[in-house]
């Protein structure tokens, strides 16, 4: 029964999260190019706003399409833990829908078609509008997730139920705004990626070859900063957090089988065989964990041999691997993009091929890098919902059967499949068109 | 406090079904009615630029049901986990169907998204009125079978439908007779509600058209409201208790009534705005009316076993409640003023705006 319940959230938010990651970030350089027309009076940089809110509009109706069955489906699939905690992530889920979702939507239709009607100022200003509900939806979800990663302002009832006692405490959670701040990073990163991606495509086509340029620059120098920051501070106040509060779960996502007294290893490669408790084919820098979480080198960090077995994340292999893509594919953010800002910074970055094939080719990664660093968090949460008082297992809806589960997984498979031809047509179609006006 | 929460989700939900139900209705009208390609293509128009702030609402429902009463949002969106699926991969087909159409010139392209809108709006219309009809039956809680109760008191799951299409079974499913009915009102209503819009927004070729359509539409809406009414009786012999020991309540099926009234002199009517908002009087009249009759319970049980679910026995804590009170009426005071701007910018006829993403 479980099983299909989770596969089917797996992969519906998955699949919901390709879109919001990029409108996050996009809001923000969206903003950013009005700023500067606004500032310059060149109209280059206007015509790279509205290019991208076309962009952005095709992925916030994905989004807002594939999100709905999200908020359904904590009531279809999930009801006993929606029952049991509707007090307590009600309320950030429904401000999510007051606060934000109506901002996002009211001023997003505002910001295409009231151009001529509002004038510049008041264009900038709804343009910046949907950035701040969009941001505003992202901090909610992120305060919902994070009272399941680290419950606060709670009290349990003796019916099970869980009941708000301090409704601030909710913003307050040390959890949050790590995971906040990281996260949005994170969907900058994907945005600046994007931007860069089709300015390269438009330098190495020889087509809208001037707004190429100008994507390239933005998207690298977007690049570089939020790649930075999402690895160093939020990264790593995010890993902080996990060793402080759920010490099973780091030993498990960095792969830590046996407690080393004498400082513990990090690991850079290594396949977790759980039948011998080790990993096979390591490499690992030793000490470095240990310096890098408490900036002592031969402090002692629990491994997975201090925890009972139902205390462990249930699918260790997969979050070892989740975390690992994600910090691999950061680093090599990293490097692309200081190496783009060398070039850029000795004037050669247009000129380089090489390197401009890559930047266009690196597009999907920032995309998988979220995704797998949204499943260590969830996967590093197993075996509970809401972290060390409710298993997932007690979470589940008691009357839906796995059969009607696997009818509405194998629905949802299908129709997305079909939506994510649809997007991509749609996008290539809008980029092929390119940020040219169109003479009227 | 959970009146006040009861009241404000059913506000928050009759504006999801004022405003989305109005592209749904332009969508049945668009299924049926639209032969000209300048007819599609403004009809797709009038509700492609509004539908996802309109859907808002919904979203918003759910969110505050689940904050307020989160013991029947898992008990009703668990039991009827078929039906609110189904919905959701109708409201997918119907919003690619609306932004995928004006993306090719293709005429095989634009007949298949016209046909997804379309077909999509009609079985939404449909569905909603069909889980209508399924509160006010009520349903069978904790799944009892002779006195005992398979699962805890307020849960339950329902098929899509019993062999038997019968209401008045031990175990009915989503789709019987009497569902039935309220899903042809829902979208009759609808289709109403939605020739007004097309006829307030645009300048299509069939206005005039399509004001003999609600005529036409409105004796079929007639006849099935007092056809329900009477089966009504037969599914819920209590039904109308509520309106005879509070009559203020009376005040929603006359506002149907004066909406269903008024729906007979379209043809005479000069301002299409009051139109719109005699049909907007019927949705409303008959959405609250339904509420009313229950009131306090939210899910009637059908079984002798389990007691109906009421706003008292979900409702989240009276600390929870309170907080959300005060973030409540920012937000709402808030969504006021998007709404103002918003209209005031959007006002008068669509036919040439620019809907070019």
């Amino acid at each position: 029964m479980l099983f299909y319940d989770r596969l089917q959230f797996a992969f519906t938010i998955t699949f919901h999260y390709i879109f919001p990651q990029l409108t996050m970030g996009l809001s923000l350089m969206i903003v950013y190019f009005k700023w500067t027309y606004l500032r310059t009076k060149t109209e280059k940089y206007n015509n790279a706003a509205k290019f991208f809110m076309k962009i952005f509009a095709i992925n916030f109706t994905m989004g807002v399409v594939t999100g709905i069955p999200m908020e359904f489906q904590f009531g279809t699939n999930w009801a006993k833990f929606s029952e049991l905690t509707g007090g307590i992530i009600g309320q950030t889920l429904a401000m999510e829908g007051l606060f934000s979702f109506f901002l996002e939507s009211s001023f997003l239709a505002l910001f295409i078609f009231g151009e001529k009607l509002m004038g510049q100022k008041l264009h900038f200003l709804t343009g910046f509008l949907v950035f701040l509900g969009s941001w505003a939806s992202g901090y909610f979800i992120l305060a919902t997730n994070a009272w399941m990663q680290h419950p606060v302002g709670y009290e349990i009832l003796d019916n099970g139920k869980f009941v708000l006692e301090n409704f601030s405490a909710l913003f307050t959670n040390p959890w949050l705004l790590p995971a906040f701040l990281h996260n949005q990073m994170a969907s900058i990163v994907t945005s600046a990626f994007v931007v860069a991606s089709i300015g390269a495509f438009y330098i190495l086509r020889n087509k809208h070859s001037e707004y190429g340029k100008l994507f390239l620059k933005t998207g690298v120098i977007f690049g570089l900063i939020s790649s930075v920051l999402v690895a160093f501070p939020t990264g790593d106040w995010n890993a902080k957090n996990v060793v402080k509060y759920q010490p099973a779960t780091f030993a498990a996502m960095e792969g830590i089988f046996e407690t080393e007294d004498a400082g513990a290893e990090i690991v850079l490669i290594g396949q977790p065989n759980m039948v011998d408790k080790k990993l096979d084919n390591k490499i690992a820098v030793p000490n470095i964990l240990s310096f890098l979480t408490y900036q002592e080198w031969d402090r002692q960090i629990a491994g997975m041999d201090q925890f009972k077995k139902e205390e462990l994340p249930d699918n260790i292999p997969a979050l070892y691997y989740s975390y690992h893509i994600m910090v691999g594919l950061g680093t090599i953010f990293i490097s692309v993009m200081l190496l783009a800002i060398f070039f850029l910074w000795r004037k050669k970055l247009y000129t380089i091929k090489p390197l401009l094939w890559i930047i266009m080719f690196l597009v999907p990664f920032p995309y998988i890098a979220n995704i797998t660093g949204w499943y260590t968090a969830e996967l590093g949460r197993q075996p509970y919902l809401v972290y060390g008082l409710l298993k997932t297992s007690e979470g589940v809806s008691p009357t839906v059967s796995s059969g009607n589960t696997l009818f509405t997984l194998l629905g949802f498979v299908a129709l997305y499949m079909l939506l994510g031809l649809l997007f991509l047509i749609l996008v290539g179609k809008t980029i092929n068109e390119g940020p040219k006006p169109k003479s009227h | 406090m959970e009146i006040f929460w009861y009241i404000a989700i059913a506000i928050v939900l009759t504006a999801f079904f004022i405003l989305d139900g109005y592209d749904f209705g332009a969508g049945i009208i668009h299924l049926f009615f639209a032969k000209k390609e300048k007819d599609k293509e403004v009809i797709t128009k009038s509700a492609g630029l509004f539908w996802d702030s309109n859907e808002v609402w919904l979203v918003a429902a759910g969110g505050m049901l689940f904050m307020a009463f989160p013991t029947f949002y898992a008990s009703v969106f668990s039991g009827f986990y078929l039906p609110l699926i189904i919905v959701l991969w109708l409201i997918i087909f119907r919003a690619i169907g609306l932004e995928f159409r004006g993306q090719f010139k293709y005429q095989m392209w634009k007949d298949i998204w016209d046909k997804s809108f379309g077909i999509s709006s009609l079985l939404l219309a449909l569905f909603f009125g069909i889980a209508l009809g399924n509160i006010i039956r009520g349903v069978n809680l904790g799944t009892a079978e002779n006195g005992i109760s398979a699962h805890e008191a307020h849960y339950f799951f329902l098929p899509l439908w019993d062999s038997s299409f019968s209401p008045l079974t031990t175990h009915p499913g989503v789709i019987d007779w009497f569902t039935i009915i309220i899903g042809l009102i829902a979208v009759v209503t609808l289709t109403i509600h939605g020739a007004n819009w097309i006829i307030l927004k645009t300048n299509s070729s069939i206005n005039n058209k399509l004001k003999t359509v609600i005529f036409n539409l409105n004796i079929v809406l007639t006849l099935l409201t007092i056809f329900s009414i009477i089966v009504w009786q037969i599914v819920n012999p209590n039904a109308l208790d509520n309106f005879i020991n509070k009559p203020y309540l009376l005040i929603f099926p006359i506002m149907y009534l004066i909406g269903l009234i008024g729906l007979f002199f379209i043809k005479k009517i000069q301002k299409n705005s009051h139109a719109f908002l005699l049909s907007t009087l019927v949705i409303t009249g008959g959405i609250w009316s339904s509420l009313a009759s229950l009131f306090p319970v939210i899910l009637p049980s059908i079984n002798n076993v389990n007691q109906h679910l009421t706003i008292y026995n979900t409702a989240a804590s009276e600390y929870g409640l309170s907080t959300a009170l005060i973030w409540g009426v920012i937000g709402f005071i808030l969504i006021f003023v998007y709404m103002i701007i918003q209209n005031r910018l959007t006002s008068g006829k669509i036919d040439n705006m620019d809907y070019g993403h």
